[in-house]
């Protein structure tokens, strides 16, 4: 029973690390899709990026490590104007298969160029010595990284949401994702709303990937395997909502960390059949509007 | 995407049609080296026509079209590998019904939601799928794949041989039977219906069509005759892997199919053969750069050659007709 709990225990806490992770990630996914209707299969491309930083500023530059952080976010924000700006505003209103096309041909190009610059292998990340080690609570024992993951990233989060539902561009974003036209018509200006939340959801994509780069490891193949994951949380989450995909991404880290642990012959089979099983209940998503 | 083809244009075989079956045969006499690839070449058209059949025609979104194609591979692989079924046309059978009843089972689900969500499940069962394969290593072989195969001769006369010929001309023709079937649906109204449905599904609703039976069937046909390519694969290679699952042979085959033009019937046969003969030579010695070349290429096709190989060709000779009846005119 004793080592029941503690397992338990265990579980729950890194779960809850890995949805944390997901969830910075996935995000900007869930409110640039449901804001611009884009559906960018790039997104991991973005997380992966935000890796690579996060290691080669650690290894080869010796940055500390806050400001690597900040760099993962403020990188990849900055490339991702530049792509929205220059690409992706070109297909805004399109098709979606276009769009799927599109987004899938930058994933290859990504790819190649990962592997190109660092190899296949994956890479190690160098933490610093105050985030190694463990960390005691109750008489047991929790790693210290994870420790300072779960409350960095709740701090984002706080800070994601106040930013969403306290502040004029929040309300203009939310205005938005509810009705564009008629945001347009009352003078917001979507176009540029739409480029610095692509900017901040690709940033902490970019955050979320490097933060993470320890417990899904940063390798080429990066944007393929892991964009399952990303589109199971936007998708089960709800589409433009922000506390549905955080929902769907605790129930993932949680289901798929338990699964690892106690049956792991079965891989990864009970989050496809789980998200098959939430999106046939409910297809637009835990928290996701009706369409 | 959007050209008329069906109630409103002649339906009869046009010449530049017969061009396709023609280099085929040429293919077969003059470079009996290249039957190998040739009859991967042959398997991939079959695979993107039934990905074209849905995609281009229905204007259903896909991610896990790999699901059939790995499902027929597998029957066909554990028929001759683990069960003794050794009749190569059994196979085919088998997994043509197996990847049949697939679609019929998920289309049914698939088909009635839109967007993100279809796009979901699409991938969520072909990642259930490669999962399942990957795990049920008894049956499936796991990562090491499925070898071992035992295919008899064809009907019992034509025996597969070591340089690819049987193979080959077995491929070919498969192919062509598929083609007429493929070539007189779409110019039926059934095939006019599902581009009414592609171009405006809410509109084929209010004339009172049944949106959802025929996209149910179209599904479920384009199952059926990827789990024939699936199973061509199999027994042409005599081995299974892993590879013929989840989302990159999804992918590649997308990619295949934008090469060569989506919604045109041939566009799924261009696009395997620019794609198939660049892999056999740039991939193995470039691989880095191979795959940054597909990404790019499919980003450059999005943003400035909607049509693949076959609209550029369509645009051209529009251009030129104009050119000549211009130059008649004055």
């Amino acid at each position: 029973m004793e080592i029941f709990l503690s397992s338990l225990v265990s579980v729950a806490f890194h779960g809850l690390a890995y949805g944390m992770i997901l969830y910075v990630i996935s995000v900007g996914l869930s409110v640039t899709m449901g804001l611009m209707g884009f559906t960018n299969l790039a997104h991991g491309v973005f997380a992966m990026t935000g890796g690579y930083v996060l290691v080669v500023s650690l290894s080869k530059f010796d940055i500390p490590f806050p400001l690597a952080l900040a760099l993962c976010f403020g990188l990849v924000a900055l490339v991702s104007v530049v792509l929205e700006r220059t690409l992706y505003a070109r297909l805004y209103g399109e098709a979606e298969l276009e769009q799927v096309l599109f987004t899938i041909g930058l994933i290859y190009m990504s790819v190649a160029v990962a592997r190109l610059i660092f190899g296949t292998l994956q890479q190690p990340v160098i933490l610093p010595e105050y985030l190694k080690g463990q960390f005691s609570l109750m008489g047991r024992d929790f790693p210290a990284y994870r420790v300072f993951l779960i409350l960095f990233t709740s701090a984002i989060i706080a800070a994601l949401w106040f930013g969403v539902e306290r502040t004029i561009w929040g309300a203009k974003v939310r205005a938005s994702v509810d009705n564009r036209a008629m945001a347009q018509s009352i003078g917001i200006n979507t176009k540029s709303l739409f480029t610095t939340t692509f900017a901040v959801g690709s940033g902490l994509a970019g955050l979320g990937g490097g933060l993470g780069a320890e417990i899904v490891a940063i390798q080429p193949t990066y944007p393929f395997e892991q964009l399952v994951f990303f589109l199971i949380v936007v998708s089960v989450g709800g589409l433009g909502s922000l506390r549905g995909p955080f929902v769907a991404a605790l129930l993932i880290g949680v289901t798929d960390t338990a699964c690892k642990y106690w049956l792991p012959e079965f891989g990864a089979f009970f989050i496809y059949i789980a998200t098959i099983g939430l999106l046939l209940w409910r297809p637009q998503g835990l928290l996701g509007k009706r369409s | 995407m959007s050209q008329l083809v069906g109630y409103t244009v002649d339906s009869r075989v046009r010449w530049t049609e017969y061009l396709p079956w023609l280099l085929a045969v040429l293919v077969y006499f003059l470079l009996p080296d290249y039957l190998s690839l040739g009859s991967r070449v042959l398997t991939y058209i079959l695979f993107a026509l039934s990905l074209d059949l849905i995609i281009g025609y229905a204007g259903i979104i896909t991610l896990g079209h790999a699901s059939f194609f790995g499902l027929g591979a597998y029957i066909t692989g554990i028929l001759a590998a683990k069960l003794g079924v050794t009749d190569p046309l059994i196979q085919l059978l088998a997994s043509g019904l197996g990847a049949g009843l697939l679609g019929l089972v998920t289309g049914a689900v698939i088909l009635k939601m839109k967007g993100l969500t279809q796009l979901m499940l699409t991938l969520a069962i072909s990642a259930l799928c490669l999962e399942v394969a990957n795990k049920a290593t008894f049956i499936t072989g796991g990562a090491d794949g499925l070898s071992g195969m035992e295919i008899a001769p064809i009907l019992g006369l034509f025996k597969f041989d070591l340089f690819g010929k049987t193979a080959y001309l077995y491929c070919l023709f498969l192919l062509f039977l598929t083609w007429v079937v493929i070539r007189r649906l779409i110019y039926s109204p059934f095939g006019v219906s599902l581009m009414g449905i592609r171009e405006n599904a809410a509109r084929m609703h209010a004339i009172g069509a049944p949106v959802y039976q025929k996209l149910m069937v179209v599904y479920t046909l384009s199952a059926l005759i990827a789990g024939l390519s699936g199973a061509l694969l199999a027994q042409t290679n005599q081995f299974v892997g892993l590879n013929v699952l989840g989302f990159e042979p999804s992918g590649e085959l997308l990619v295949m199919l934008i090469l060569g033009g989506v919604g045109r019937l041939y566009g799924a046969f261009v696009g395997p053969v620019v794609f198939l003969l660049a892999q056999d030579y740039l991939a193995k010695q470039f691989p880095e750069y191979w795959y940054f070349g597909i990404g790019l290429l499919l980003v450059l096709v999005v943003l400035f050659a909607r049509g693949g190989v076959l609209g550029i060709l369509d645009k051209f000779t529009a251009s030129s007709k104009a050119r000549q009846s211009g130059a008649q005119s004055s």
